[in-house]
């Protein structure tokens, strides 16, 4: 039930959000502050290994429930959702003060929020996708957030298309696994994780999730929609791109690790794009200016750590993941924030026009120091550990000095990001800035400067949050019960040599970073061939492709519509009539009755309607047409429909009259004579087809079953002696409720119509 | 179309129209019948009256607009297979509440049928007529 | 007899499809009645004629035996109604679409696609893409 109420909870507080968050409330961060509370009460069940399962019936038939687990892995994701949910909120209800649509803002940043929550804690992998897709939908609203920007328009629909299409390869993947597992259940999916991983459909699985996971993680090549996304307020990038969004694919590897983790595809995959997104990252920080952007490269090289980090087998990468998902949500999230501080206070982000601003913000210089020394890994900040971690979980696996150098380069970036933001922005000569800058009130600071902090005391007394936390959650990870003990100091071993050496690298680097960016920036090639550009062209190709089919198709013609469908139909009852054998004719013994007269009629009548020269004479053929059938109906036992028929037709008679009089009266063919030529050969065969397929049923043998059901029962169940009007009314009631719905619609449809027109008339007089 | 004799005759058609209609629709679970026929008969003497004399006429003789009939009769015959939900019946199953009479839910089907198929006709009809 | 029938029913066929391909709304409406009487009685055929007798129980009976086959009557009743109400919601259409554009060509009313829709205008919407300025 408390699973259930706090996703419930956060669902319809967004209302209430977005009401407050309109008014610009401090208070809106009450909501996420009080689900931070409610998923504290979790917390004590985490270190004896318990797991809080709870389920609920949604689509039984389909084996799918609506259920959700409490475990190490999920805990952590829902505290840091909440927890940086309640920063962002706080500060963005003054960052975002006097912003327009900041109700709907609020609205949608809950629904994401609760989104988010919906799909760490859901225990079945449909319930898990249809999460997935609501952050895409709610991140694309909170990204398009200026939507009569173009370039925030276009961001907004990359980021959406790029996670929306590997939320698809994820479904595919959610059901390839769902069938052989025979479960959507993931508690039950992991209990059985070695015959899914020795299963030979692993690893198109693996590949399907692996895609979903990347795109939402912005692995590359799928990463450009992460730093376009830059677009968005601060609040909303401080809040997708630390703690949520991103991290969702993270959470998939992870939580699917267990199952898969010794698998070599899954090794391959994501140590490889993990390694290759590092890379990408790290020299593509190295080009910005813009601080978001330079924070958002920097991002996509913390997730290619942490996708590396799943793909290591092992008990230490396990806690790596763990930790390093922490320490960054941490310090991005805090870095974010100061760099929209600064933003907010200078009317700037650009890093080149920024420079000792410690002067007149010291409280936010502060701040950026301790963020960015958590992110830069010294002691005693936690993002020590976590650096330690990865380079012991590189050097633990033999032959793995790729990684270590991978790790190395990508550790060495997050040095310079850091002095960039701390430092180049902070310290050095004064810069002259559009706004005279001031440190900003409390509610944009208060999360930075808690989050900065909290990377300072994780540091310094980890066993806070050792057990409590992150070994229940790398235990999640592993798959089984881990005894690790989270200390920070290690004494002197191989990996504080290369925390060392990627100090000293990270400081030279930095103090050349102007020339290497220069450089960097100019290598024109990876704007001109990068993914970005590939987006374009497969946007721009998708889109001739669109036009070209349509004009292909779509010729504007109604002749031809009406033709191509009457020669597709020709064509699939006649060849199916003949390939299947089905071409059989009866016998036309039996045929000289009175009757035969009628059909005589119709035909003659039919043809004259074409031969017509007027309207009034066609009316007046196809109304004989219409009593020709009548009188079929007559003498052939259906009083009911011959009643019907002669009411009908006359009806129709008079209104087709009735128009007579406002529309050209003389028949004018607009048909050219070969079009009229090929009108007739198509006529033609629709209508020997459909002889044919008549003649062909009529020589099978008659099924009456149904028909004697209805003359045995009409009486002594419907009460009814007329066996048509029972079937109308009784047996197959629901149907003629359909039909004169129909009927209804079709009337008030046209009398829309003539609404229209009667308008049209007055605007005319006026 | 203004004539003498259509007006006039109309005069004649229209109450004879309606009755017999009637008539129609409350034999048609036992004889040749039923609403759908009923109902065309209904809508064909109210044409025959309201062509002669206008849409005015049509409006006044009618009362509401033909939208609200067909509505009115969409309404009675969606309610008609209601009362199977108390007998915790499928939706639709036909009532027979009277041992002696045979009078059932059915007739209150095809009312709504009735209804809706002179809406309907009388909707496009009112169309065409003139101002 | 009901071979014949089948034969005509071809017939009808074939001259609804020829008007119904016709450029002028007025004869696709003649092709749209055509096609409808020629439906119901594709319908009345399958379902067999030869009893001349309505499916009527007779009063003191508790079943039907011989009399005409009912349920092709009922699916027809519904459908002759139907098509009625759908010539006259299209004449209601074409009429207001002549009365717009004063034309019965089909050919002529292209309001919806017009003739010189072909290229997507994507160029100018590349460039503001291009220019991607990182600011709120």
């Amino acid at each position: 039930m408390t699973i259930v109420a706090l996703v419930a909870f956060s669902f319809l507080s967004a209302p209430l959000v977005g009401w407050a968050g309109g008014r610009s409330w401090p208070l809106v961060a009450a909501v996420p502050l009080l689900l931070f509370a409610g998923f504290c009460f979790f917390l004590p069940i985490l270190p004896a290994g318990e797991v809080a399962l709870e389920t609920y019936r949604w689509i039984p038939a389909l084996g799918i429930d609506a259920a959700f687990r409490v475990d190490g892995l999920s805990l952590t994701f829902a505290l840091l959702i909440c927890g940086i949910g309640t920063a962002v909120f706080l500060y963005a209800s003054s960052y975002l003060k006097g912003a327009p649509r900041l109700a709907r803002f609020y609205t949608v940043l809950t629904l994401f929020m609760a989104s988010m929550l919906g799909a760490v804690l859901a225990d079945n992998l449909v319930l898990l996708v249809v999460f997935w897709e609501l952050t895409s939908l709610t991140s694309f609203l909170l990204i398009g957030y200026s939507p009569e920007r173009a370039d925030t328009r276009r961001s907004a629909q990359q980021g959406f298309l790029i996670t929306v299409a590997g939320g698809l390869a994820m479904l595919a993947g959610v059901i390839l696994l769902g069938s052989l597992a025979g479960t959507f259940s993931i508690t039950a999916i992991l209990e059985q994780a070695e015959v899914i991983a020795a299963h030979p459909t692993a690893p198109a699985i693996i590949m399907l999730f692996a895609a979903g996971a990347f795109a939402k993680s912005a692995q590359a090549p799928l990463h450009a929609w992460l730093a376009n996304a830059m677009v968005a307020p601060t609040p909303v990038s401080a809040y997708l791109h630390s703690a949520t969004m991103v991290k969702l694919g993270v959470y998939l590897l992870a939580r699917l690790d267990p199952v898969f983790s010794a698998h070599a595809l899954w090794i391959a995959l994501l140590t490889g794009f993990g390694a290759l997104t590092m890379l990408t990252g790290a020299v593509l920080a190295m080009r910005e200016t813009d601080l978001k952007r330079v924070l958002a490269y920097s991002t996509i090289v913390s997730l290619g750590t942490l996708v590396m980090l799943i793909g290591i087998d092992g008990e230490l990468a396990a806690v790596a993941v763990v930790i390093f998902l922490v320490v960054h949500a941490l310090y991005k999230a805090c870095l974010f924030m100061v760099a929209g501080i600064i933003d907010h206070a200078t009317g700037t982000r650009d890093s080149s026009m920024l420079g000792g601003l410690r002067r007149h913000m010291p409280i936010t210089a502060g701040v950026a120091l301790l963020g960015a020394l958590s992110m830069a890994g010294l002691p005693p900040f936690i993002g020590f550990a976590a650096k330690e971690l990865v380079y012991e979980t590189g050097l633990e696996l033999s032959g793995s000095w790729v990684l270590v150098v991978v790790a190395l380069v990508a550790n060495v970036s997050m040095v310079v990001v850091a002095a960039i933001v701390a430092i180049r922005c902070f310290y050095g000569d004064l810069s002259a800035t559009p706004k005279a800058a001031q440190d900003p009130g409390f509610a944009m600071l208060a999360g930075p400067v808690v989050l900065a902090a909290l990377g300072l005391v994780f540091g310094a007394m980890p066993w806070l949050i050792s057990d409590s936390l992150i070994v229940p959650a790398a235990s999640a990870t592993a798959g089984a019960p881990l005894d690790y003990y989270l200390t920070l100091w290690h004494g002197f071993t191989p990996m504080l040599a290369l925390s060392v050496l990627t100090l000293a690298l990270g400081v030279m680097t930095y103090r050349r970073w102007d020339g290497l960016r220069l450089k960097l920036a100019a290598i024109t090639t990876i704007d001109l061939w990068g993914p970005d550009r590939a987006y374009d062209g497969l946007m721009n190709g998708l889109q001739r492709l669109a036009a070209w089919q349509t004009n292909l198709i779509q010729t504007g013609s109604m002749r031809v519509y009406v033709g191509r469908t009457l020669l597709t139909i020709a064509a699939a009852g006649g060849i199916t009539l003949v390939a299947r054998g089905g071409l059989v004719l009866p016998s036309f013994a039996d045929s000289f009755v009175p009757e035969i007269a009628i059909a005589v009629i119709l035909a003659v009548a039919a043809l004259a309607v074409v031969r017509a020269r007027n309207f009034v004479a066609g009316i007046v053929a196809a109304g004989l047409v219409g009593f020709a059938v009548a009188l079929l109906f007559l003498f052939q036992g259906a009083p009911d429909l011959a009643f019907t028929q002669f009411s009908v037709e006359a009806l129709a008679i008079v209104i087709m009259l009735a128009i007579v009089g406002r529309m050209p009266f003389r028949e004018h063919e607009y048909r050219s004579k070969p079009q009229r030529r090929r009108d007739r050969w198509v006529a033609i065969s629709i209508g020997l087809v459909a002889s044919l397929l008549m003649l062909s049923v009529l020589a099978q043998p008659f099924d009456d079953r149904l028909s004697v059901f209805f003359r045995e029962t009409a009486v002594p169940e419907a009460h009814g002696r007329n066996l048509v009007n029972v079937i109308l009314v009784d047996f197959r009631a629901i149907d003629t409720l359909g039909e004169i719905v129909v009927l209804g619609l079709a009337a008030i449809a046209a009398a829309a119509v003539l609404a229209g027109m009667r308008r049209a008339k007055q605007e005319e007089r006026q | 179309m203004n004539s003498m004799i259509l007006r006039a005759t109309s005069r004649l058609i229209l109450p004879a129209a309606l009755i017999f209609s009637v008539y129609v629709l409350l034999r048609g679970h036992n004889e040749p019948g039923g609403g759908f026929i009923g109902g065309l008969i209904a809508a064909a003497g109210i044409a025959v009256h309201a062509i002669p004399r206008g849409r005015v006429s049509l409006t006044q003789l009618i009362f509401a607009s033909p939208k609200t009939y067909i509505g009115t009769g969409l309404v009675i015959a969606l309610a008609s297979g209601l009362p199977a939900f108390w007998l915790a019946q499928p939706y639709l199953m036909h009532q027979w509440p009277f041992q002696a009479i045979a009078l059932g839910t059915t007739l209150i089907f095809d009312i709504g049928v009735y209804l809706v198929v002179i809406g309907a006709v009388l909707s496009f009809l009112f169309y065409y007529l003139e101002e | 007899m009901e071979p014949v029938f089948a034969l005509a029913f071809g017939v009808m066929v074939a001259v609804a499809a020829y008007l119904l391909m016709s450029r002028n709304v007025l004869r696709v409406v003649l092709g749209l009645l055509v096609l409808g009487n020629a439906t119901n009685l594709s319908i009345f055929l399958a379902g067999r004629m030869g009893s001349r007798t309505p499916p009527l129980v007779a009063a003191g009976e508790t079943a039907l035996v011989g009399g005409a086959n009912p349920l092709p009557q009922a699916l027809i009743l519904t459908a002759i109604v139907i098509s009625f109400s759908l010539v006259a919601f299209t004449t209601v259409l074409f009429e207001s679409a002549h009365r717009r554009l004063g034309t019965v060509d089909t050919d002529a009313m292209r309001e919806a696609e017009p003739e010189a829709a072909k290229k997507v205008p994507n160029d100018r919407r590349q460039a503001a893409a291009r220019k991607m300025e990182p600011a709120e």
